[in-house]
């Protein structure tokens, strides 16, 4: 008979260990699963977390791709993860990083075709806007009404993913592109445009910036008051409030600011990787950057660290789909049971397991 | 009451748990007669309720035998302890307050019979037992004290053997604990043996046959309570003479914190509603106010913390109207304040202490500059706090919750006190918490108000509220009886003042 019994306080060595068991385990049932699809479950477990980084033939394509597909994960992330160390969550950054990537486009596409420094700054602002302000929705609903914002952040994803259409079908569509859905491309547009800064390193303005939030986060975190009041409400929610920490205004903060990362990293993404505003530019880095917030404990060197882990299982899993034929579903699949190995072997961390006779309780 | 056979209900003989780090019961031994009330008697952490478990079946014993009647007794669950004739009367009540009392009867029997049945055994036994109790009332409406009879009516209707008792007296005003022991002793007179478990000594002196005195897991001393005075077996409980804290009466400061016309509606269902609370503290004053849990202690609490926010006049400190400022500004002019809830209200459990002095020492500790922490300083903020107020502890970065009730209880304490407040609020301040420390907590309060402090104390300990009050108030759904110098007061005129009868106060105005 196994029994769970109550640590004292919660286990530091586990705290690290979970997220590399869970990262062990989801192999094995992945592997399994693979197995099951009648692929070769080591060479498909290779493929994608092997051949993407060393591989002679495909690292040289690749590798960037770990950075550019990181970066928007990571900088959402964190973002997430303020507000889920306190309490509060926010599951629609998919939502906030379209609305950021239509808002800084849309700027950009308004000033066409001047040429100034100004543009790109701008437009990074204006991204960071829009997704704050699509944030504040569910924000303010929940301060004012109690709303859940669980449930209205997610629903606001379907509403961004709508307007994401219209915008790419109407109001932004390339007046030169001959009917075709999207937007101009940035590529053409250089003031405008979020280019790889080194060549062949996938390094671009969006993962920058994801670094300096790492690195934001981790100081807001350590040492400041904000950081602390946020998580002595995660915690402890009526301590907080003796503390003198009013829940309204941390729910609008820690909001914002995820919203605000969420819409850069959008705008980032737009401008760079994507290049223009298309029907379907966003492939559900909001949806993942929950994972990685979670993976990576949410602290802001476990988030870099697992950030970097989801985009080699992406870049991984498209290679899988091309040279193995794995369906893209098992790749979602993949990333959905580290999630779920995740939360399941998190027990260990607060609590230890005694094997031991039937004891009545 | 004893039978004065050699005869022996239950025997216990070497009991002994360990759980990691801590050995809970160590070789403790002792025997109960039939009819007999026995007092289990221990600081907390002591290892009653370890013990108790055992004997109820909630925790298996390490090793060690138990008999009951002379048969070997080893339940593996409380269902069988139960079935062998004992029956426990929990601190913290289970009970359903949207069903009825007959409902939450039967939810506890093995076996319930019919409602209307029930209802008629309910009544029965509540009048043999001078238990005034209705079975077709909704537990919601009861009282504390109501509460607990459903509890212990519940457990008669299985002709216990032996009851154990855990607490019982500490929701009940003092009429509530005359009535409690009256149906004790008529069960006493009747056979049923009584396990009670109590850190009150007078109560223990007034009921007791005989006692088991139990320290750190080990029973050191049994006695026979009338026999010895109530300090003694304090000082056998601790192990240390107790030092008494000594009051100089410090009379006519100025008005520091003045409260009037105070009304907050509740925000929770269950709370209570604040009613038209007036009172004035001076400097160098304490004011006890007493009252049943749960007649407004949290909310008055919130409403002087700033917690909840009151019209700004309901509320002033020296003339000045702090009814609208929030917790942290009224920090910033010195009133502070200690909620009764350690974990999760007063201290985060997860955090350091370090973090926790933070909590509330921030500002007028000055330990962030720019918003930035200094975490050095509040490290020796805290460090302080754990030496002025001798906190067990390794050390300023283990977690609150993995210190005991007692020692974490210091820490909050300390944390307001060594932040110089012009008003000190506590509530519940030596809930839970052993004698030497509790004397410990009540001395620091009463020195701060030889400083020039206001103090204002809400406890549902009447003998704390005597010891160190100056004047005495008692909270009644929502309403505060207007306070009365303590010296002086019987227990019967608390009990009144406890129980709501306002009129009277009229008179001494």
């Amino acid at each position: 008979m196994i029994r769970l019994e109550k640590r004292p306080s919660p286990s530091k060595a586990w705290t690290y260990a979970t997220p590399l068991l869970a990262v062990l385990l989801t192999m094995i049932a992945g592997g399994i699963l693979f197995a099951i699809l009648g692929k070769d479950p080591f060479e498909s477990i290779r493929t994608i977390f092997w051949d993407p980084l060393f591989n002679a033939q495909f690292a040289s394509y690749s590798r960037p791709q770990l950075l550019v597909k990181a970066g928007p994960l990571i900088l959402i992330a964190i973002g997430l993860s303020l507000g889920f160390r306190a309490g509060i969550w926010n599951i629609g950054a998919e939502g906030q990083y379209i609305i950021g990537a239509i808002c800084g486009a849309a700027l950009g596409l308004a000033l066409y075709p001047t040429e100034s420094r100004l543009i790109f700054p701008a437009m990074v602002l204006a991204g960071a806007l829009g997704g704050w302000a699509w944030a504040m929705i569910p924000a303010i609903l929940k301060t004012h009404f109690r709303t859940n914002e669980i449930l209205v952040s997610l629903l606001l994803v379907y509403v961004a993913e709508q307007l994401l259409a219209s915008m790419a079908l109407g109001l932004l569509r390339n007046p030169e592109g001959g009917g075709f859905p999207g937007s101009r491309n940035f590529r053409d547009y250089p003031a405008a445009a979020n280019p790889e800064l080194f060549e062949g390193t996938g390094m671009h303005w969006g993962v920058v910036a994801a670094l300096i939030a790492v690195i934001f986060a981790y100081v807001l975190l350590s040492r400041h008051m904000l950081g602390f009041q946020i998580r002595v409400t995660g915690q402890s929610p009526r301590a907080a409030r003796f503390s003198g920490v009013s829940p309204t205004r941390l729910i609008l903060v820690c909001m914002g600011i995820s919203g605000a990362l969420a819409g850069m990293a959008g705008l980032f993404e737009v401008t760079g990787p994507a290049g223009q505003i298309s029907i379907d530019f966003n492939v559900g880095y909001g949806f993942t950057a929950i994972i990685v917030a979670f993976l990576g404990r949410l602290h802001p060197i476990g988030i870099l660290l697992a950030g970097l882990l989801m985009a080699l299982t992406y870049i991984g899993g498209e290679l899988a789909q091309l040279m193995l034929g794995l369906p893209a579903a098992a790749i979602q699949l993949f990333q959905g049971m580290l999630l779920f190995f995740l939360l399941a072997v998190d027990v260990l961390t607060n609590f230890r397991i005694r094997l031991a006779k039937r004891e009545a309780a | 009451m004893t039978t004065g056979t050699d005869h022996h209900l239950i025997e216990i003989d070497g009991l002994t748990k360990a759980y990691p780090g801590v050995v809970a019961n160590d070789d403790v031994s002792f025997r109960i007669k039939p009819g007999e009330v026995h007092a289990l008697l221990g600081e907390n952490g002591a290892g009653k309720s370890t013990l108790v478990k055992m004997i109820y079946g909630l925790v298996k014993p390490d090793s060690g035998t138990m008999r009951l009647n002379g048969a070997p007794f080893a339940p593996a669950e409380p269902r069988a302890a139960r079935a062998s004739g004992v029956a426990m009367v929990f601190q913290h009540f289970s009970l359903f307050e949207a069903l009825t009392v007959a409902e939450n009867v039967a939810l506890g029997m093995e076996d319930p019979p019919g409602q209307r049945e029930l209802a008629h055994r309910i009544r029965e036994v509540s009048e043999t037992y001078g238990l005034p109790l209705d079975p077709d009332r909704l537990v919601g409406d009861l009282s504390a004290g109501e509460r607990q009879r459903v509890e212990i009516i519940r457990c008669l209707l299985q002709d216990p053997r032996l009851l154990i008792m855990d607490e019982p007296t500490s929701v009940l005003t003092p009429q509530e604990v005359d009535i409690l022991f009256e149906t004790l002793r008529k069960l006493s007179s009747e056979g049923t043996a009584i396990l009670y478990i109590s850190h009150k000594l007078e109560e223990i002196r007034a009921l007791c046959d005989s006692a088991t005195i139990l320290r750190l897991g080990k029973v050191v001393g049994e006695c026979t309570p009338r026999e010895v005075s109530a300090r003694d077996m304090a000082e056998m409980m601790v192990g240390t003479t107790l030092h008494v804290p000594t009051r100089e009466a410090g009379k006519g400061g100025e008005v520091l914190l003045k409260v009037s016309g105070l009304s907050v509606a509740s925000t929770t269902p269950f709370g209570t509603t604040l009613k038209n609370v007036h009172f004035e503290v001076r400097a160098g004053e304490v004011l006890g106010i007493g009252g049943v849990a749960g007649n407004g202690q949290d909310e008055l609490l919130a409403a002087l913390s700033g917690e909840t926010l009151a019209p700004p006049d309901a509320v002033s400190l020296r003339g000045r109207p702090i009814g609208q400022l929030g917790p942290n500004a009224r920090r910033r002019i010195g009133v502070l304040a200690a909620p009764e809830e350690r974990l999760g209200h007063a201290a985060a459990p997860d955090m350091s202490l370090t973090e926790n002095a933070l909590l509330t020492g921030v500002i007028r500790e000055e330990l962030a500059t720019g918003g930035f922490v200094n975490w050095p300083k509040t490290r020796s903020f805290a460090e302080r706090i754990i030496a002025a107020f001798d906190v067990r502890t390794p050390g300023p970065d283990n977690a609150a919750r993995a210190l005991s009730g007692g020692n974490l209880q210091k820490f909050v304490i300390g944390r307001e006190i060594l932040q110089k407040p012009d008003v000190l609020v506590v509530n519940q301040p030596t809930w839970g918490v052993d004698a030497s420390a509790a004397a410990a907590i009540r001395q620091a309060l009463l020195d701060l108000a030889a400083e020039g402090a206001a103090i204002v104390v809400i406890s549902q300990d009447l003998d704390e509220l005597m010891e160190i009050s100056d004047r005495f108030a008692a909270l009644n759904e929502g309403r505060l009886t207007a306070p009365r110098p303590a010296k002086g007061l019987t227990v019967d005129e608390i009990g009144l003042m406890m129980g709501g009868a306002h009129d009277m106060e009229a008179a001494h105005a």
